[in-house]
């Protein structure tokens, strides 16, 4: 039938002939995609291309480091402590990265890891942890993240609490309770093996930055590779169609504060060893900074878009900017205005380029 | 003659990796109900979008009475007089009624919005367009899709309008609620508004359209032709570029052989249903038919647990199912197809592929770990035998035409090899030559021994795929038997006035 010559069209009607191949205009426009895709395209959708804006600032930075502080900056003992200053933070920012993909926010990480830090230096922990091994403090620091996690998790999922809330009342009771337990003193670390091992270093580099990195490569292959880091982009993105898709949303909420309680406790024991004691005075503010550096990283604050890699460099830039600042001796309310300025440059350039790459996608 | 009130001549959009409109030509005359037919895909909601404003061409012309202009917002496209109903609702859930209607050009002094002035006009536009029973103080997330169509409308209209463009307006709509559209099209009509209709659906472009233009892979293909004298023949023709048999796959006559698979005794919801009792073998397809608002889509959701039964029990191959549980059905092989595939199925910023595994990771994965080669493998060969164009699987769906996005959804369902099937609207918004291929593949499904529930707006996709009908008006099952024993006037009867007909 579709061999036959057309049917003149109807009186007052004008009619070209369908072209023959129907698929060729799609078909030369993937072949033309498939061209460019090999050199700018695919570079721009690789993880440094997409965190270009990111990158450019990360250079900025450190430009302006150079030219102002010249050697004391570009020095690879310099370059080695601005990794250590990020290694902690940054541990707690892959956690948020994953509570806020899911569509969540957590303002009590700060608290969790000042609970863990108190708690694993308790003088009932630490006698035990001499009679037996210190890897015992670094398993209570991570089992009392965790509890504090699945807490938070368990009250929004289960309890239908708003996470600001929720995670708003866990930052004022855990670090009240780290102040009870602590009764307001700093606990000094008694158990050398902790100190020793994870203070120090390892091929030359701090066994802390060896922790960041470990996590951060873990918190890539879990968001990028795994079922689990598929659906929480899905439970983030539309939770209705994850829920209809069959998979347990509610359950899967507290895992991602679960994951997020681990990797506080993870750090709160990595600042135990750094600083030598546990206090309930640590770790304060870095909700906000691990949240910004989430944000200026390009996540999504509304969730189901993010990336591991703009979380590290977001947090970089933060480490950085502070190094640069202190090496000049500026104090730290100007360090407070930069910082805001940070995220506002940072959230507009990333905006700037993601919307040009979701036309271009 | 004098000038035609739009002619777009020579357009040109092009988005990475497709030329969506390659040289559109477009000539519509005041007063006149001028539709766009075209395949999914084909390009007409992009054209509806450039002559909104809302995308800027990269070539052509556009003549507005006569005089050459630039629409470069929705907003100057609005003060032109061109008001335009996406295929996508753009409406704000949290907003009233009134407020939606009015929102970007408020009624108000000095900042202050006058509420009540507001209101009454919104009431008047309501009532205008047959829906007076919609209070303008509604919270409009409350409304039916139905219902936020009729909002959108009342949008369109708050403006001094001359061309009104409707972009598949009738695929949220049931029959009933079509037939009041149409009154009000021809209502506009005669004050001398001209109104461009986009829709898959042939007889409604008989019913209501004055002349065609058809477009196939972003160009005219055919333009000014008799919207009622055209053979659809020939319609279908130039869309497809081929000859489709607009036909239902033959029913194998099976005389009560599959066991039982589902059984649905009793089941009550809310007021949104009650008293549904109703069995699916093994290769059967039910179908059920009712208005908007009948309880069908609800039916549905309580089968698959995410709405709670307040009566009744599903049983699958036996075993009964726990109440209010999605993860219960799931684990005994049911799949729904959800009614709203923007808020209920997409991740629109996800890749295709990733979309159609969400309900099947588990089986490309291991240990936790997805195999993403075979994942997309598997999403590739059931894009392809959807026709989902263009086929990459790595776009973002965003990036696809609505009735592409559909077709996704449901490949997802069709992954996941189902016992229980439930499709809510699977072809809303899918063209002809698709739609056929759809029916094919469910039926094929069922060959294969699944059981399969299909909910439909239109009574001739119900009759024609299903193997039995069930009737339902205001939340009870009227009628139920073979779909052989009953024609499309007497499902009409049925649902509209109930077994008294
Ligand atoms: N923002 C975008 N980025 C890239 N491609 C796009 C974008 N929007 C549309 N397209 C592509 O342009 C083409 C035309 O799409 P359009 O939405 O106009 O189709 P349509 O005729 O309205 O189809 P349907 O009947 O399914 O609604 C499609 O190939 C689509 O994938
Ligand atoms: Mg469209």
């Amino acid at each position: 039938m579709s061999d036959q010559t057309p049917a003149s069209p109807p009186a007052g009607a004008t009619a070209t002939t369908p072209p023959a191949d129907e698929h060729r205009r799609i078909e030369a426009a993937a072949a033309e995609e498939g061209e460019t895709r090999s050199g700018f395209v695919r570079f721009m959708s690789s993880p440094f291309g997409r965190n270009l804006g990111l990158i450019l600032a990360l250079l900025v930075l450190c430009a302006v480091g150079a030219f102002t502080a010249g050697d004391r900056f570009v020095d690879t003992d310099n370059m080695v402590t601005i990794l250590r200053f990020a290694s902690i933070i940054g541990v707690v920012s892959i956690g948020m990265t994953f509570v806020i993909i899911g569509g969540g926010i957590d303002l009590s990480v700060g608290a969790i890891v000042a609970l863990s830090s108190v708690w694993a230096t308790t003088l009932a922990t630490q006698t035990m942890a001499e009679d037996t091994h210190w890897l015992l403090m670094v398993f209570v620091a991570c089992a009392v993240g965790v509890g504090c996690g699945l807490v938070n998790g368990i009250l929004i999922a289960y309890g239908g609490m708003a996470p600001f809330i929720a995670t708003l009342a866990m930052f004022a009771a855990a670090r009240g309770l780290a102040e009870i337990i602590s009764e307001k003193r700093t606990q000094l670390v008694d158990v050398r093996g902790l100190v020793d091992t994870i203070n120090g270093e390892f091929l030359g580099i701090p066994v802390l930055v060896w922790i960041f990195a470990a996590v951060s490569t873990i918190g890539w292959v879990l968001l990028n590779r795994t079922t689990f880091g598929r659906r929480t982009i899905a439970v983030g993105g539309n939770a209705t169609a994850a829920r209809l898709a069959g998979i347990a949303v509610k359950r899967h909420t507290v895992l991602l504060y679960v994951v997020l309680g681990l990797a506080c406790g993870i750090a709160g024991i990595m600042l135990t060893a750094r600083t030598g004691t546990g206090s309930g005075t640590h770790g304060q503010l870095y909700e906000l900074d691990a949240i910004a550096a989430v944000v200026i990283g390009g996540t999504l604050l509304t969730g189901g878009r993010g990336t591991i890699v703009g979380t590290i460099i977001g947090v970089l830039i933060f480490t950085t900017l502070t190094n640069v600042f202190t090496l000049n001796n500026l104090d730290s309310s100007t360090q407070a205005v930069a910082k805001g300025a940070i995220i506002v440059i940072a959230v507009l350039l990333q905006q700037r380029v993601s919307v040009r790459s979701a036309d271009s996608s | 003659m004098s000038d035609p009130l739009l002619q777009m001549s020579g357009i040109v959009k092009a988005f990475p990796g497709v030329r969506a409109l390659d040289g559109v030509d477009l000539e519509v005359r005041a007063g006149e109900v001028h539709c766009l037919l075209g395949q999914n895909g084909a390009g007409k909601s992009t054209l509806i979008k450039v002559l909104s404003g809302a995308h800027q061409p990269d070539e052509g012309e556009i003549r507005w009475q006569g005089e050459e202009i630039r629409l470069t917002t929705p907003l100057s496209a609005m003060k032109h007089g061109i008001a335009t109903i996406y295929q996508e609702l753009d409406l704000v859930d949290g907003l009233t009624v009134a407020e939606n209607i009015y929102l970007g050009h408020e009624l108000s002094s000095a900042g202050f919005a006058h509420r009540g002035e507001t209101q009454k006009q919104a009431a008047a536009l309501l009532a205008r367009l047959g829906h007076s029973e919609i209070s303008p103080r509604r919270e409009l997330g409350t409304l039916s899709a139905a219902g936020k169509q009729v909002v959108s409308m009342a949008r369109a209209l708050s403006h001094d309008v001359k061309l009104i463009i409707m972009d598949e307006p009738s695929a949220v709509l049931d029959q009933e609620e079509v037939a009041r559209l149409f009154k009000v099209i021809r209502d506009l009509q005669s004050e001398g508004v001209a109104v461009v209709y986009i829709s898959h659906r042939l007889e409604e472009i008989r019913q209501v359209g004055d002349r065609v233009t058809v477009l196939k892979d972003g160009r005219t293909v055919a333009t000014g032709l008799p919207a009622r004298d055209t053979p659809t023949r020939e319609l279908t023709r130039l869309m497809t570029g081929r000859d489709i048999e607009y036909v239902f796959p033959p029913r194998v006559s099976r005389d009560g052989d599959g066991t039982v698979v589902l059984s649905v005794e009793n089941l009550a919801s809310g007021r949104a249903f009650s008293g549904v009792d109703f069995e699916v073998r093994a290769g059967e397809i039910v179908g059920l038919a009712g208005l908007v608002g009948s309880g069908r889509s609800e039916i549905l959701e309580t089968i698959y647990g995410a709405r709670r039964a307040t009566a009744g029990t599903v049983t699958v191959d036996g075993k009964q199912l726990r109440n209010g549980r999605v993860r219960a059905a799931v684990g005994a092989g049911v799949g729904l197809c959800p009614e709203e595939r923007k808020s209920q199925g997409l991740l629109l910023d996800e890749a295709v592929y990733r979309n159609v595994s969400l309900a099947t990771m588990g089986r490309f994965s291991r240990g936790g770990f997805i195999n993403r080669g075979s994942e997309k493998r598997a999403a590739s060969e059931h894009v392809k035998s959807l026709d989902v164009r263009p086929t990459g699987v790595e776009r973002a769906v965003r990036t696809l035409s609505g009735g592409n996005q559909q077709k996704v959804v449901l490949a997802r369902w069709l992954l996941r090899e189902c016992r229980v099937l439930l499709l809510d609207e699977p072809t809303r918004g899918v063209d002809v030559g698709a739609r056929s291929e759809i029916y094919a593949l469910v039926r094929r499904l069922a060959d294969e021994g699944v059981a399969v529930v299909l909910v439909s707006s239109e009574v001739p996709e119900v009759l024609g795929l299903a193997d039995r009908v069930l009737v339902l008006r205001e939340g009870v099952v009227v009628h139920t038997g073979p779909a052989d024993d009953i024609d499309e006037h007497r499902v009409l009867d049925l649902v509209m006035e109930g077994s008294a007909a």
